[in-house]
């Protein structure tokens, strides 16, 4: 298996010499960061990017007519390109800046929900959800007399694709589901489930966090009405995200902020609202952000998105092995697609004292319900100790993982 | 040494394999339920205080981590037979050591064996596991049936 550490175009050492808080060490352990699913590290290019903007480039957007602001204005537009070409979208009229992923899902919901969906009308979600997936739709349909259904999902993390067609009835408005599960990283078979909904008259969200950043997105192949997603997991910054939308709804949607720059005209009698994107960005954006995303975007097709979901598909089999060798873990989350996530539970030792005894061997995994209760009462468990993992992440890394799950066994003095 | 090899001591994972006083009190007059919603920790909490205002008898049961399950363990232990002041107070010094406010070699408190515990104050997302049952055995002397680590200062 490690034989397969080095492929023809990938050079592990040159990956990880980019990142440079990766040769950070945890007291006297050299830092071993398996909690990509929540946050992936960022290149140093990236941050270069951040310093050149704000060093050479930074003003406000869409305003004055002087130099900064027409580089930053080029520059912001531009990264939108690179999103545009990230995800196959058809136009950059469809993408739209975001906070990240929650504040996509609450855009669509209030822009798309408010105004199409009332009384006695069904919000379709699976049980996989994060909770940013389920949250948004709880306060819709409270707040319209609406209902949501939820797909089921097995012993192994899959969801019931018949169940689903079931679900799909005249009165289901919306279905909101996740691409890859960040509790037990199961790949969702998303196209299946937007045909099905097509077929219906039914548009559909997918909640692309945990895929953008591992496996090639192509919203057109998709063929979803909705796709979002955050930068900081795909080695960008915090604070910018992505709603992919097609135009035929986002045309219609109201939007979610009122503000300055989503306007075209402003009087006391009446407004009219800018043109896509600008109809969904109120107030000044991240536009730092926005642009070091961008850079991320480069970054990560530099090194090609088959390549990172094939890399990231060895360690999660080399992982998975690993662990599962160690007597008395459970992995939670065995379907047969998943991406490269190992939620798992340990007899004897909760997964916040793992967590912590992890640390001391300078290894990063989270521990908790990963913002996805719903999942750990399915499998009837308080939480998980979750390792994830990134392109950049060794197979030494992995024997790191193992190694330390072992010494908090003897520390706990579990057999 | 990191700060999680002081912590996970002996006495600690001893109290988390065997917790004492283990179970519902049979006839309390007090009880209080517990939550960390962050990481699942839950525990319920049994007395019976006398006339007296003493802790005549203290039971816990629940789920948690080994910190929060050795913490109420030992709490119990240290409690029982205590009056209800004394055991307030050690409420308010455990907190404050686990929150690195008192220094429990050099403050004055009651709190023994339970100076274990002061090596949380360095793992901050951990200090929440160690307070909720003093917070369940704060709020049961008060009559608040259910608290919550959310929205504390700690």
């Amino acid at each position: 298996m490690k034989a397969l550490d080095m492929s023809d175009t990938f050079d592990i050492d040159r990956v990880r010499a980019d990142f440079p808080i990766l040769s950070m060490r945890i007291g006297d352990r050299p830092l071993v960061y398996l909690d990509n699913a929540a946050s992936a590290q960022m290149p140093q290019r990236v941050i270069d990017r951040m310093v050149h903007y704000q060093t050479r480039e930074h003003s406000n957007i869409h305003r004055a007519v002087h130099y900064l602001s027409e580089t930053a204005t080029a520059q912001y537009e531009a990264a939108r390109l690179k999103v545009q070409s990230f995800i196959n979208a058809p136009s950059e009229r469809e993408v739209i800046f975001t906070s990240g992923t929650t504040d996509g899902i609450n855009l669509v919901m209030h822009g798309y929900g408010r105004k199409f969906i009332g009384t006695g009308d069904e919000i379709v979600v699976s049980a996989i959800e994060h909770h940013a997936n389920i949250v948004p739709w709880q306060m819709l349909c409270e707040e319209r007399g609406a209902t949501l259904k939820v797909i089921p999902v097995n012993d192994a993390g899959e969801l019931s694709f018949e169940a689903y067609l079931g679900l799909l009835g005249p009165k289901v408005k919306m279905v909101a589901i996740t691409h890859v599960s960040n509790a037990l990283g199961t790949v969702v078979p998303v196209r299946d489930y937007i045909e099905a909904a097509h077929a219906s008259g039914i548009p559909v969200l997918v909640d692309g966090a945990q895929a953008a950043p591992h496996i090639p997105v192509d919203v057109q192949a998709l063929g979803c009405d909705f796709y979002v997603f955050s930068g900081h997991k795909m080695c960008g910054p915090t604070g910018i995200g992505i709603l992919y939308g097609k135009s035929e709804w986002l045309e219609k949607m109201q939007p979610f902020k009122g503000g300055g720059d989503m306007i075209a005209s402003v009087s006391f009698e009446k407004t009219t609202y800018n043109t896509l994107p600008f109809k969904f960005e109120a107030g000044t954006p991240p536009i730092m952000a926005a642009i070091a995303l961008g850079e991320a975007l480069d970054y990560l097709r530099g090194i090609g998105l088959e390549t990172i979901a094939r890399r990231e598909h060895e360690l999660l089999a080399y992982a998975t092995e690993g662990v599962s060798k160690i007597r008395g873990i459970r992995i939670i989350g065995t379907a047969e697609r998943k991406a490269a996530v190992l939620s798992m539970v340990m007899d004897g030792i909760h997964p916040h004292d793992l967590g912590t005894l992890l640390n001391e061997d300078g290894v990063a995994i989270r521990t908790g319900h990963h913002c996805a209760q719903p999942v750990m009462t399915r499998y009837r468990i308080p939480a998980t100790a979750r390792a994830s993992f990134a392109f950049y992440n060794t197979f030494d890394e992995v024997d790191a993982l193992v190694a330390s799950l072992e010494r908090a066994k003897t520390v706990f003095g579990v057999d | 040494m990191s700060a999680s090899n002081q912590l996970y001591q002996e006495v600690i994972l001893d109290h988390n394999r065997k917790p004492r006083n283990w179970g519902a009190v049979a006839d309390a007059n007090l009880r209080a339920e517990g939550h960390n919603p962050l990481c699942g920790d839950h525990i319920v909490l049994t007395l019976s205080v006398g006339a007296g205002r003493t802790v005549d008898a203290v039971g816990f049961e629940g789920d948690g981590c080994a910190i929060c399950k050795a913490s109420a363990s030992m709490m119990t232990v240290a409690v029982k037979g205590r009056p209800v002041g004394e055991a307030e107070a050690m409420v308010r010094q455990f907190r404050d050591m686990a929150t690195g406010k008192l220094d429990p070699e050099r403050d004055d408190n009651l709190l023994g064996r339970l100076k274990v515990f002061s090596g949380v104050k360095d793992l901050p997302s951990r200090v929440k596991c160690a307070i909720l049952p003093w917070h369940t055995l704060h709020a049961a002397l008060n009559n608040d049936a259910v608290t919550s680590t959310e929205g504390d200062a700690a």
